[in-house]
């Protein structure tokens, strides 16, 4: 009836399908009532890719994608370029909260099955963001060019070299050079600053029409459309606007206040988000004492280092992430939560998340005989949490979901 | 990857850093907001370490603003600054670079001697400050010194007048070979001032204090300006929070009461 | 709004408008707060400031007649040594032709603002733009030079525009203002700063 009022929404309405876009997704789209504090981080992934594209234009402003001129025109817009300062340490604040966020999210869902049936693609559009992101923040990481920029790249390109017969020359071909050079710059700058938020931005349309097309899960894991009131209403949903919109209100002030908390009092966050050797210009001639990546990429970067051998050391470590694509299939519990799981899940997913933790704990140190060996256990743990998944979750006794969220 | 950095350390043996010291390093307190001692490392800077060492990425006039040589209007004092920390012909406006061209610099010191804009941010204010103190005398390197934590480094110990000389003082310990047979080593133990400089001690390690804070300030200028900004955001925040938190909890009565 | 609200009544509509009202405007002064940085960056650097930076000239070894560009704030500035006969030249061709003989618009600092625009009538400092588009004109002392009665002046090329030896605007022509003197002082008699202002003023 509303969209039929005259006036300018009535004129917007007749050409532009604003009023039902709004009641579609936000007064309209029912959301289950019980989201409880895990349901922040999908708001918040949001928030932070703003933040990331926002900081991101302004730094392009001012960033010279050339290996001469990279590292000092990152100093140019610390100290010469006003405000710089402040946009670049939301820029490389936000790279890490992303993480943060993401991790959080897909832990969000991993405890309450919001991958099963029928939020599958949902959950691929979503690991296809995951790996996106991980390209992005690998490829921006290498535009600082410092000491920990290059080698990191160096190391990492050359994860490509181990595939067998082509490994080789697709190396050069990505690096555009026989090591990292200005032609790896400028091509993961262009990639960085255009192709991959591009592709960003439209999986995540994707991944919000695929949710909006089935409704969010909820900490019970019931599917709330199946019991509705006269109206067609799901007695347990609520509209998202207003009661949603304020809520993930109050998660987004408390992330800013700890997110402005990094940015303004430790922007380097203790070299975990900012490295102590980036803060020298890259040389191609002296290697940093101990090269890792940032701590996000670090429960890999143990795997890898844990496996004595080259090539199966990068299978291990793809296949640690494409088996996460799989996931909606090798879950054959009848229950989605982990709420009415029975205790071999529980175990399960418990373990998986500390030997996440910990290899990234692991990938973040130096190298010792213990610290390796730990690697090849957790790794195996990490692996079996996904392989006998379908075990576990068949045969486990699982406890009566109740007719109506909690 | 082992073997991939293996292969890289194999590619540039003999340019690798030399291996981080078993030193402890001492402590030294910075603390930005301490004008005179930023201003006496500034006076250290230009006349013992600016010779060789760049600030490229540091300007006069904002240093001064920074540590309060200004004049009345808060500009940068133009005759203070030009008189005592200038010596390279610079413009006040101009960043504090070195008058050595970098091919005299590597026929000197076999390497050009790096900018020191960000060295607090890369190797940490005590690493710094152990290092200024850590010259000893050492007839086997071409500038008759060596240093406690950067072995064989390449830099003449510019501070010697100042501080006076060091020697090494050995302990003799006895480590077991893999064979089974033990044999006495020496050790390095610690450092003796041999020949006082024009310093006490205490004066010196003062001065050396100086000089990292002020180093330490040149690798971040803006940090105190971060920080008095963000207590004002954080602030900000905690007063809006107040607001949505009362806003989410009045629209959830409906849900509560539903 | 929600039709299928059942406790309509117990609802505090003034309070929920308060709070929608305070969130809005504390948010909205957040975004403008968090904005200001992002627009302040576009303001020039310090090193945009630093190349922006008085320039020393010395211009003891400058002819009479002669003219020497210097880039300041990146735009070129000419410092003309105006000779005995250019300036009797300029006295003699009266400002009947003139658009703004008394440089009556702000194109100057106040001590330029004198027949002559100049501190010291030797020497003639301008920033060499024509005011019209933003050519550089060209500098034509040679007298009956760019038309019959010329007196030597400046010339631009793109439109036409003409300006004497004083940057003084001709009448008729598209440039519509006096070429703009910059802020400068003398140090010495030789020595002048461009882009400082004499303290005369």
């Amino acid at each position: 009836m509303k969209d039929s009022a005259k006036g300018f929404m009535g004129w917007l309405d007749a050409r532009f399908p604003a009023s039902s876009f709004w009641r579609n997704h936000m007064t309209g789209y029912y959301a289950p009532k019980n989201f409880n504090f895990w349901y922040f981080f999908g708001s918040l992934a949001l928030l932070v890719l703003v933040n990331q594209i926002v900081t991101g234009i302004w730094l392009t402003m001012n960033y010279e994608p050339t290996a001469s001129g990279a590292f000092a025109s990152v100093e140019f817009i610390m100290r010469d370029v006003k405000w710089g300062w402040l946009i670049r340490y939301l820029h490389s604040t936000g790279a890490s909260a992303f993480f943060v966020v993401i991790y959080l999210h897909m832990f969000r869902g991993l405890l309450y099955g919001s991958y099963k049936k029928p939020r599958e693609l949902i959950w691929l559009f979503g690991m296809a963001m995951y790996l996106c992101l991980m390209a992005e923040a690998f490829m921006g990481y290498l535009l600082p060019w410092g000491q920990m920029s290059y080698w990191g790249a160096q190391v990492i390109t050359s994860l490509f070299g181990a595939i067998p017969y082509v490994g080789e020359g697709l190396l050069q071909w990505l690096r555009g050079d026989y090591v990292v050079s200005g032609a790896t710059l400028t091509r993961f700058f262009a990639l960085h600053v255009i192709a991959l938020p591009l592709l960003l931005i439209g999986l995540v349309i994707f991944h919000l029409i695929a949710l909006h097309q089935v409704g969010s899960n909820n900490p019970d894991g019931i599917e709330i459309k199946d019991k509705k009131d006269a109206n067609g209403v799901p007695l347990d949903g609520i509209p998202f606007h207003p009661y949603y919109t304020v809520k993930d209100l109050v998660g987004v002030v408390v992330f800013l206040i700890v997110f402005c908390l990094i940015v303004f009092f430790m922007p380097t966050a203790g070299g975990m988000f900012l490295e102590p050797d980036n803060f020298a210009a890259a040389n191609p001639l002296v290697t940093p004492e101990h090269i890792k990546p940032v701590w996000y990429f670090t429960p890999y970067y143990a795997m890898l280092r844990a496996i004595p051998d080259k090539l199966f050391g990068v299978v291990t470590m793809a296949a640690a992430i494409a088996i996460l694509f799989v996931l909606p299939w090798l879950d054959r519990s009848p229950v989605k939560s982990m709420r009415y799981r029975g205790v071999f899940s529980k175990i399960a997913l418990t373990c998986f998340a500390l030997s996440f933790i910990a290899l990234g704990y692991l990938g973040w140190s130096s190298v010792t005989p213990l610290y390796t060996f730990l690697a090849r256990v957790l790794t195996v743990v990490y692996f079996l949490f996904f392989l006998l998944m379908p075990f576990y979750t068949r045969y486990e006794k699982t406890k009566p979901v109740p007719e109506r969220v909690t | 990857m082992q073997r991939i950095c293996f292969f890289l350390l194999l590619c540039f043996p003999t340019l690798v850093f030399a291996a981080a010291s078993q030193i402890p390093l001492d402590k030294v307190k910075i603390d930005p907001r301490d004008q005179a001692s930023l201003q006496r490392g500034a006076k250290l800077y230009v006349n013992y370490c600016q010779g060789c060492h760049s600030l490229q990425f540091m300007r006069y006039n904002r240093m001064a603003v920074d540590l309060g040589i200004v004049d009345t209007d808060g500009k940068a004092h133009t005759h203070l600054v030009k008189n005592n920390l200038i010596f390279t012909g610079s413009k006040l406006h101009e960043p504090m670079l070195n008058g050595m061209s970098e091919e005299e610099a590597a026929r000197w010191f076999g390497m050009v001697p790096p900018d020191l804009s960000l060295i607090t941010r890369v190797r940490g204010p005590n690493w710094v400050y152990s290092y200024l103190r850590s010259f000893y005398a050492d007839a086997s390197r071409p500038w008759g010194t060596n240093n406690l934590v950067f072995n064989d480094v390449s830099m003449p110990n510019v501070l010697l007048e100042l501080q006076g000389e060091q020697v090494p003082i050995y302990r003799t310990e006895v480590t077991k070979a893999p064979g089974g047979a033990s044999r006495e080593v020496q050790v390095l133990d610690h450092l003796e001032l041999a020949k006082p400089g024009s310093m006490q001690p205490q004066a010196f390690d003062s001065a050396m204090r100086d000089l990292v804070n002020f180093l330490a300030y040149v690798a971040e200028p803006v940090k105190l300006e971060r920080q008095r900004i963000g207590y004002w955001v954080i602030g900000f925040l905690i007063v809006f929070l107040v607001v949505v938190y009362l806003l989410k909890k009045e629209y959830w009565k409906d849900v509560k009461n539903k | 709004m929600d039709k299928d609200e059942p406790n309509e009544e117990s609802i505090d509509h003034g309070r929920r408008r308060f709070l929608v009202a305070a969130t809005t405007v504390i948010g909205g002064v957040g975004v403008v707060g968090a904005a200001v940085p992002f627009v302040a960056s576009w303001l020039p650097s310090a090193k945009a400031q630093a190349a922006a930076a008085p320039v020393e000239v010395d211009v003891s070894r400058l002819e009479p007649g002669a003219k020497l560009t210097v880039e300041w704030r990146g735009k070129p500035v000419w410092i003309i040594h105006r000779s005995k006969a250019a300036l009797a030249e300029l006295k003699k061709s009266g400002t009947e032709h003139l658009r703004d003989p008394n440089s009556e618009v702000a194109q100057q600092p106040a001590y330029a603002s004198n027949p002559l625009r100049s501190l010291n009538p030797n020497y003639l400092i301008l920033i060499g733009i024509c005011t019209h588009l933003g050519c550089v004109p060209i500098y034509r002392p040679d007298i009956g030079g760019v038309e019959p009665g010329w007196p030597g002046g400046f010339f631009c090329p793109c439109h036409g525009s003409k300006f004497d030896l004083a940057g003084r605007v001709y009448k008729g022509v598209p440039a519509p203002i006096n070429l703009e003197v910059p802020p400068y002082k003398f140090i010495s008699d030789s020595v002048v700063i461009i882009g400082e202002d004499a303290e005369t003023a």
